[in-house]
């Protein structure tokens, strides 16, 4: 067992519990929405609840930014971080592994699929530029890219994957509203293990509200969110691989 | 409010224009062969058809232009068809559409004699012309009434997907301060070929166009507009596959602006390229006629190419957006060219960039309300960070005399906006607007510093790139992926089945009343 370590938020003094919020609640201006407000983070946890500002919204709401005390803490030494597991090697390593043992170039499809039209993630991954200087997966010798663009049906990525034989399949998506994204994976992920795919496949989502627990809970392998290199996800592929087939 | 000035290459200018206008006319010369289902689906709303048809809730205009396609008459267009059958039969226009949802064949009616369907079509037309006319002197007694606010208009988006909703959120900001309101639309409507019905409540992202949704929001911006004693104009998307429906449907319900780009759609929603070239015409007609002001797309190219590398992609396309627009008969106090903040924050002297840009736009187009987007590629969850970049993209506006602000939300990486977050965004633009009201007065830009050798500089790229499309044709030029670096082939793209060649015997009397009232055609 490791020792307990309990966490508190952070001010000026360890330990302080210093929180800040801001949210706006659906009542008129005026001294019943500061009380309401004050209530609410207290059931929150909060004490000394200071209401820095409170602004009329109009039309019968109220805006606050306010700040408070907790006393809640998290044990830090309890917590398990779900992360895709791998080591960091450089493109050149990358790529003269796959030569060795794969003997061929890693086949990968791509797409931003259902409805949602953003292009821009995706490309950052596997364009040939990258993503802040880190290479995409185009500029590897051990992968080969088919990029199908947004608005992509699920069945189409599915068609393709079998035309080209891909290894991996990796999916973008970006919008999030009223849980598109996941009805959007889920078909995917349907249609794989319908189409008797799935086993020798590595899927994986990638997007700025996707996380690798999500990912996983709808049936991916690895998810990808906000700031990810082209080299993080071009390591998994290739250790996740080389460890699947033995190789 | 003054403006600074800086001095361009007037040389250029004009040649760059001229270029434009070459590259157009041969695209323009395709479309007027050309017509499309949302085209003429168009054309039967003018006449004032309406309503959907059974469970499926399915639009009439697009049971009669399927019934059309079937019976091979579709190459005469809708107009000449309907309005025969409606004299045959004794039926006014809708009364025809409803009978053929309900089974008419229209190929066993005998036709009218010519003089009496021409005189019943001028009187049709001279309807749907009037009723458009109507509603914009509407408009503009409203306008006169209640008062223009100062430029730039605070520009505000909601998005809730519920319009109910939507006009909680848009009457709150109203009274925060703002001037403009766009709905914007659910993602993937644009590629709907049929335009939703009634007022809805689910939308991603977005909110459906309807018209019942536009009348809501236009009852709701009224009756707030005439509380807080200023005009408020209301925006919607006319792209998309159904652009010219959308385009009618607002000019009937007395929309100021339409989101209306000739290249957006098939940039950014793979929509086939002779498909939104023909319908951004026809809905330019309705817009120009309809004293709706367009907003143009030029912003997007920015958040898919760089917006230093590729600054003169965005002047290449607001030229020839430009002259597609005059080509429809839009008047330059109606075209909104679009223009964006969005250069990498992490680049030194990024603000002078910025102004060199925002000058070139004012410059080009120095009659046009500018449609100024702010920044939100470089935006991220740092929300703080994130409105300290909007202050400087309000105080560019306000410095260089931008018309039309999008006023940028902290939470652009995150979600579409919640109520205070707009909320902070009038906070900041009133402030910034109010504390440098007269700034532009007091400014004057180097002769021959950074910024004007900038804005030169893009000028120049952009005829040279003007230049090019002009040789290969703008199709190819979409095809070789000049604009936002994303390539599109004219064969592919969705709605292409929706475009059809004119036959000989094509007609489109409403088409052709709106071209001789704004003098385009000669
Ligand atoms: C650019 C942009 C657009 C462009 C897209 C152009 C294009 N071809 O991509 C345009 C203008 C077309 C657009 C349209 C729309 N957009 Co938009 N857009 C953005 C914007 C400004 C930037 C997105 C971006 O490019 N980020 C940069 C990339 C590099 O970051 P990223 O996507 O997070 O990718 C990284 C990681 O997530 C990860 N990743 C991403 N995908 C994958 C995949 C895999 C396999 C892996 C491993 C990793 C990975 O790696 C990348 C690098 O680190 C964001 C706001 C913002 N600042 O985030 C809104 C935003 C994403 N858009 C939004 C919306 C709502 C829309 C529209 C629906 C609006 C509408 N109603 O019309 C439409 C979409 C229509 C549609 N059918 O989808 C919302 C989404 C809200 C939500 N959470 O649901 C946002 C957040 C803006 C907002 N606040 O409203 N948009």
């Amino acid at each position: 067992m490791n020792q307990q370590k309990l966490v508190k938020p952070y001010g000026d003094q360890l330990n302080d519990g210093a929180v800040q919020l801001s949210f706006t609640l659906p009542i008129e201006f005026g001294p019943l929405a500061r009380e309401a407000a004050k209530k609410f983070c207290e059931k929150l946890g909060f004490y000394e609840v200071t209401i820095a500002t409170m602004e009329d919204l109009h039309e019968g709401y109220t805006f606050f930014v306010v700040y408070g005390k907790t006393d809640v803490a998290v044990d830090v030494s309890s917590i398990k971080v779900i992360a895709p597991k791998i080591q960091r090697l450089p493109r050149e390593k990358i790529d003269e592994l796959v030569l060795q043992k794969f003997k061929r170039p890693i086949v990968v499809v791509g797409a931003t699929i259902g409805t949602d039209a953003h292009t821009v993630g995706l490309d950052s991954i596997l364009n040939m530029k990258g993503f802040h200087g880190d290479y995409g997966l185009e500029r590897y010798k051990a992968f080969r890219v088919y990029n199908l663009g947004a608005q992509v049906p699920p069945i189409e990525l599915v068609r393709k994957v079998r035309e080209v034989g891909a290894d991996v399949v990796l999916v973008s998506q970006v919008v999030t509203q009223r849980n598109i994204h996941i009805q959007h994976l889920t078909e995917l992920m349907e249609l794989l293990y319908a189409e008797n795919l799935r086993d020798d496949l590595l899927v994986i989502a990638g997007g700025p509200r996707i996380t690798h627990e999500l990912a996983l809970e709808l049936g991916y392998d690895a998810g990808f969110g906000s700031g990810t290199t082209p080299s993080e996800v071009a390591n998994f592929i290739v250790q996740e691989l080389l460890k699947r087939r033995g190789l | 409010m003054g403006r600074p000035t800086i001095e361009l290459d007037s040389k250029l200018v004009q040649y760059a224009r001229s270029l434009a206008k070459k590259i157009t006319d041969d695209v323009q010369k395709i479309i007027d062969e050309h017509s499309t289902v949302s085209t003429e689906r168009a054309t039967l709303r003018l006449l004032g058809v309406d309503g959907v048809v059974g469970e499926e809730q399915v639009p009439l205009v697009n049971v009669v232009l399927d019934k059309l396609k079937e019976w091979n008459m579709l190459d005469q267009g809708a107009f000449k068809p309907v309005v025969s059958a409606a004299i045959v039969l004794d039926k006014d226009v809708q009364q025809v559409c409803e009978a053929i949802a309900d089974g008419l064949d229209l190929r066993t009616l005998p036709q009218p004699k010519r003089n009496i369907y021409e005189a019943f079509s001028q009187k049709l037309v001279e309807e749907a012309v009037a009723r458009i006319k109507r509603k914009s002197e509407e408009r503009d007694a409203l306008l006169r009434e209640l008062g223009d606010p100062p430029k730039p208009y605070k520009y505000l988006i909601v998005a809730t997907g519920n319009i109910y909703e939507d006009v909680v959120q848009a009457r709150a900001a109203v009274f925060q301060g703002a001037d403009i309101i766009a709905v914007i639309r659910s993602t993937a409507q644009s590629l709907l070929d049929y335009v939703p019905y009634g007022a809805t409540t689910e939308g991603y992202g977005g909110t459906y166009a309807t018209q019942e949704n536009f009348r809501i929001m236009r009852q709701a911006l009224d009756d707030a507009a005439r509380k807080v004693g200023r005009y408020i104009r209301q925006v919607n998307y006319a792209s998309g596959l159904c652009m010219p429906e959308i385009a009618v449907m607002a000019a009937f319900e007395g929309l100021d602006i339409l989101l209306n780009d000739a290249m957006y759609g098939i940039l950014f929603r793979d929509i086939n390229m002779l498909r939104t070239f023909t319908d951004q015409y026809i809905s330019r007609l309705v817009c120009a006629y309809a004293n709706i002001t367009i907003n143009t797309g030029e912003d997007n190219y920015l958040t898919t190419a760089d917006a230093i590398e590729k600054a003169h992609t965005v002047t290449a396309s607001q030229l020839i957006n430009e002259q597609f627009a005059i080509k429809a008969g839009l008047k330059p106090q109606l075209m909104g060219l679009g223009h964006a903040f969005e250069i990498n924050p992490d680049i030194e002297d990024s603000l002078l960039y910025e102004i060199a840009h925002a000058m070139l736009s004012r410059e080009l187009f120095p009659d046009c309300p500018v449609k100024y987007m702010p920044p939100t590629r470089y935006m991220t969850g740092n929300i703080f960070k994130g409105y300290a970049m909007n202050t400087l993209f309000n105080l560019v506006s306000s410095m260089t005399g931008q018309s039309i602000q999008l006023l940028g939300i902290l939470t652009e990486a995150i979600h579409t906006p919640y109520m205070h977050d707009r909320y902070l965004a009038l906070v900041n633009a009133n402030y910034v607007f109010s504390a440098t009201r007269h700034l532009g007065d007091e400014i004057l830009f180097r002769p021959g510093g950074f910024i004007e050798k900038r804005a030169n500089e893009v000028l120049k790229k952009a005829v040279e790139l003007l230049e090019h499309i002009s040789d290969v044709g703008l199709f190819s030029a979409i095809e070789q992926g000049i604009f936002a670096d994303i390539r599109r082939s004219r064969e592919a793209g969705k709605g292409l089945e929706g475009v059809f060649k004119k036959g000989e015997a094509y007609e489109n009397p409403i088409r052709d009343a709106l071209e001789r009232e704004l003098g385009v055609k000669g």
